[in-house]
């Protein structure tokens, strides 16, 4: 070696060593730093992977069912069988759907839709195609999938109204979230979540959702899921049972058909109401993905309002339903005797007004009892003008007319059962004597609802007790004894004659609509109320009969009826709006509908006995 | 001059001999970093030799091969080419910027029908033995002078124009880096460097208006990564994500969640060591980097005893080329640097990397064969 070369080695060997230090010093820089993420900051880091590994997914728990008195459903939960498509899946979307549109009928605005979605969301997420189908379709698709790719059969729950229309007023309906209902629980962020939009559905809400369950997903980068990690399942709703009895239900409903009416069944000793039917009604399996603008539209347009829950919200004049009231209030306080009479000649002068009685020839001289059979309207004018309304009022209201129960469905009335204090503060004039004479007959300012009208019915035939309407079955629910009303046995027993004369006595309002060929009697009383004062324009013209009348403009009939005589065991009330007279109409709707339950419990007993 | 004949003249060993003097400890040690690598790729695929491992080990063969015949051809052969392989990989850097131009946009390869050749790769192995061959004619007194800095800077500065303008900001790094590393341990004076490094803060200023917008971004991203967490930081907090979480010992191999639920971007190639680092731990990253550093230290203790100024330069060349590469990828991944694409030696998922870094070593392994081979300052054949 050349001594240049050894001079080059020396500054080579010195010079690689500073360099072999300088690599040095960078790798150590890479071991500590590695170091520092990997020890000192690992819990940290761990945490950031975890948070974007695991998602959380809500699971959304079954909605309780609503069930009737006998666990028939009413509102119940069924597999919806669905089918969705994976955007990311098929080779082209609009192909896919085509191809599917051979199985499924697939309408532009679905098209449209599904197309908007897919630019929206990610590609991976599923896009609802279709639900509610049947099996056979169901079927069809799943058959045909090798065809279909990114097709996705699901299947789900759904909100089912297996009676349709027949309790829709009571169980209400359920639908989308919308924005204003958001409360911050994510479980009502869930694109299929419903809840309760209407009646119980609405009011238990909370008992019939359930809780949420979740499961811990990890997911790729994309949100893709790759496995479940954990999960808890979810809690289903409450499941909740009626006082209702669907078959009563039924047939009360089927008995007024298409006419604008309400039925309401109830037991007078427990309260619980057996039907609440309001005619005409809704499907509410319409409600659940949103109503068609034009069935809404139809219901809304609708004069007979089929939205509205009549039994519970609509208000009424009771007409001489309300006799009972002033016949009590008068025998209460002593004003006459179940043996004092009045005489009618059919006309009756307050102030300088006349005020008629329904029978034109008058119903001569009659008691109590004869005046609530005949529903003598002189009578009650008389009568009433007697006690005054401050006590007719008092009555009424130990009755339940004016007071709201809140058996716990939405929107029920409070009616209203006036005196001179409501008068003043309501309408800022004096209570007269005009309005009085008008209460004794169930008119005027008088207004009730067919719910409150059962009620009056029950507390009138099972003693006098103060029974209180439900709706909910509880069967745990201690046997506490109904407060007494206080009325004089035998004063309740004078109104119970007037009311069984109603159908039994040849004289009676009802008693061309009595019950024959049964071993029981029914009682009740008749109500026909004006909705349209008759103009002097129309008098003179002579008074057109009712069914002359434009439906809107003819009277509403009602009755309040209960049986057996003997033994009382159910009170109804029926109300048919613009149905004409309440003898007519609506006292044989009561006289069926009663049959229909005392003969089915008679049946149901004698199977029970046999068994 | 028939090359074949000089092969096996002089004091040259049988090829026997060669082979029985191949430091096959080392080699050994290139398996099993490479080994490491198919291991990382087959997890990545999510625990699938397909698509990457499979391909991996058949160019691993292929330059494993490579490596064992540089190594073995005598070291005068390489002296005597270096140039010419200088010129030609510049030629190639020139056609593949000329195509560029022709309306291709940006293009790094030559397309040779059956693989595709990257001349700047070429060119890191090409400049470090013109470099060492420029340095090896030098006397004692010409190294120290400042004119014989002219030429070299020349043979720096060619290829590096070249290549910033395909844009590469990678590979220019590691020629310029790889190229003043060379200088100074060739010799060259001291105060030059200082001087330099003084001189480099003003120009980096003025090469800034120079780079790319999305050069200018990873720079700027490297500066504060969360400030753009979901585009160009997102990488490198995905990768510290997946680094820290691995703790000590890893999640286990295939079950780093970040690699294999693809929040780790570029897994298979630029941030492999990620995976590594999250599956296999700390323990896996320090394994990796205790590989590596018994393949360099070795190439340097190797480097004081060969008797050429050219064999020492070109060990020390290639040394710091492999190392540039290993610290540029892992402070990268670790977010102590900018994301610039530079492949994990050995490791990374690509052919034209680990070619060249086996080409680098087969030089290494065939100077430590030839290692007493002195080598006049006149030239290989002179």
């Amino acid at each position: 070696m050349n001594p240049s070369d050894k001079n080059k080695l020396k500054s080579y060997t010195r010079r690689a060593t500073l360099l072999s230090g300088g690599m040095l010093l960078l790798s150590s820089a890479l071991v500590g730093r590695m170091y520092y993420l990997q020890v000192t900051s690992r819990s940290q880091y761990e945490l950031l992977a975890d948070r974007n590994r695991i998602s959380m997914r809500l699971l959304a728990p079954k909605r309780g069912e609503i069930l009737d008195r006998f666990g028939r459903p009413i509102a119940t939960s069924t597999t919806d069988y669905r089918v969705n498509v994976i955007p990311e899946e098929t080779k082209e979307l609009q192909e896919t759907l085509k191809t599917l549109g051979e199985y499924i009928p697939i309408s532009d605005r679905d098209n449209q839709r599904i197309t908007k979605a897919a630019a929206k969301q990610r590609s991976f997420l599923p896009i609802s195609v279709a639900n509610n189908l049947d099996w056979e379709t169901f079927s069809n698709v799943n058959v045909n999938m090798p065809d279909l790719p990114g097709i996705q059969p699901d299947v789900g729950t759904s909100r089912y109204y297996p009676e349709r229309e027949l309790a829709a007023h009571l169980v209400g309906y359920v639908g989308s979230v919308s924005e204003e209902e958001l409360t911050g629980d994510p479980l009502l962020e869930l694109p299929e979540f419903k809840i309760g939009k209407n009646g119980i559905e609405k009011v238990l809400d909370d008992k019939l959702r359930g809780s949420a369950g979740n499961t811990k997903v990890e997911v790729n980068v994309l949100g893709r899921v790759i496995r479940e990690l954990s999960r808890q399942d979810s809690i289903p709703g409450d499941v909740t049972s009626l006082t209702i009895d669907l078959e009563i239900q039924k047939f009360a409903a089927n008995r007024v058909h298409d006419e604008s009416a309400a039925i309401v069944v109830m037991n007078i000793h427990s309260g619980e109401l057996l039907a609440v039917a309001s005619t005409p009604s809704f499907d509410p399996n319409d409600f659940h993905n949103g109503i068609s603008q034009k069935k809404w539209d139809g219901l809304r347009g609708d004069i007979r309002k089929p939205l509205i829950n009549k039994a519970v919200s609509g208000q009424y004049s009771p007409g001489s339903t309300f006799k009972m009231m002033v016949a009590l209030a008068g025998l209460e306080e002593g004003i006459i005797t179940a043996d004092d009479t009045k005489y009618c000649n059919s006309q009756y002068r307050i102030g300088n007004r006349i005020a008629h009685c329904w029978n034109k020839n008058g119903h001569g001289r009659i008691n109590v009892v004869q005046a609530l059979a005949q529903s003598c309207d002189v009578y009650f004018y008389d009568l009433a003008l007697e006690v005054g309304i401050d006590k007719i009022h008092d009555m009424a209201a130990r009755f339940g007319l004016g007071n709201r129960f809140d058996i716990g469905i939405m929107s029920e009335a409070k009616g209203i059962n006036p005196n001179e204090e409501w008068k003043l503060g309501a309408q800022g004039v004096r209570w007269q004597g005009g309005d009085t004479a008008n209460a004794g007959i169930g008119q005027g300012f008088v207004s009730t609802t067919p719910l409150q009208l059962v009620v009056m019915a029950a507390r009138l035939v099972n003693g006098g007790k103060s029974v209180q309407p439900k709706i909910f079955l509880d069967d745990n629910e201690p046997k506490t004894v109904v407060p007494d009303i206080g009325i004089n046995p035998a004063h309740l027993r004078t109104v119970l004659q007037g009311m069984d004369d109603v159908y039994n006595h040849p004289r009676g309002t009802a008693f061309p609509y009595r019950i024959r060929n049964k071993d029981y009697k029914l009682g009740g009383k008749t109500g026909t109320t004006q909705v349209r004062r008759i103009s002097v324009a129309e008098r003179q013209e002579g008074v057109r009969k009712n069914e002359e009348k434009e439906w809107i403009e003819r009277d509403h009939a009602l009755f309040v009826g209960y049986g057996p005589v003997e033994n009382p065991k159910y009170a109804v009330s029926v109300l048919v709006e613009h149905g004409g007279g309440g003898s007519s109409v609506a006292s044989p709707v009561a006289r069926d509908v009663l049959e229909y339950i005392l003969d089915k419990e008679k049946a149901d007993t004698e199977i029970g006995s046999t068994v | 001059m028939q090359i074949s004949s000089r092969l096996t003249s002089g004091k040259g060993k049988s090829i026997h001999q060669k082979f029985v003097d191949l430091n096959w400890f080392i080699v050994f040690v290139i398996i099993l970093v490479a080994g490491l690598g198919f291991a990382m790729l087959y997890s990545v695929a999510g625990g699938s030799i397909d698509p990457w491992a499979k391909n991996q080990f058949i160019r691993f063969l292929i330059g494993l091969s490579l490596m064992i015949i540089v190594a073995i051809i005598d070291i005068r052969v390489w002296m005597f080419l270096a140039y010419p392989l200088y010129f030609a990989a510049l030629g190639m850097l020139a056609i593949v910027d000329v195509m560029g131009e022709m309306g291709k946009g940006s293009q790094r390869w030559l397309d040779l029908g059956f693989m595709n050749l990257q001349p700047s790769e070429f060119m890191k192995i090409a400049l470090v033995m013109a470099l060492a061959r420029y340095f090896h004619c030098l006397s004692d007194e010409e190294t120290l002078q400042l004119k014989s800095l002219v030429k070299p800077i020349i043979l720096i500065i060619l290829p590096v124009v070249f290549v910033l303008r395909q844009p590469d900001l990678g590979t220019t790094i590691l020629i310029v880096m790889g190229g003043i590393a060379l200088l100074f341990a060739a010799g060259v004076r001291m105060w030059l460097f200082v001087l330099s490094i003084v001189a480099l803060i003003p120009a980096a200023v003025g090469a800034w208006q120079f780079l790319k917008p999305y050069q200018k971004n990873r720079v700027l991203t490297f500066l504060d990564p969360e400030k753009d967490p979901l585009g160009a930081g997102y990488h490198i907090i995905q990768s510290k994500i997946a680094l820290g979480s691995g703790g000590v010992y890893g999640k286990g191999f295939i079950q780093g969640t970040q690699s294999q639920l693809n929040f780790l971007p570029e897994k298979h190639t630029d941030f492999i060591f990620t995976v590594i680092a999250e599956e296999l731990g700390l323990m896996g990253g320090l394994t990796l980097l205790g590989l590596y550093f018994i393949l360099l230290s070795y190439a340097m203790i190797v480097s004081i005893s060969v008797k050429s100024q050219f064999g020492r330069l070109l060990i020390l060349g290639m040394v710091v080329t492999f190392f540039l590469y290993m610290f540029i990828n892992i402070a990268m991944v670790m977010g102590l640097v900018p994301v610039v694409g530079v492949p994990l030696p050995l490791v990374s998922y690509g052919g034209s990397a680990m070619l060249t870094l086996l080409v680098g070593f087969g030089f290494i392994l065939s100077t430590a064969i030839h290692r007493e081979t002195s080598i006049p300052r006149g030239g290989a054949f002179a």
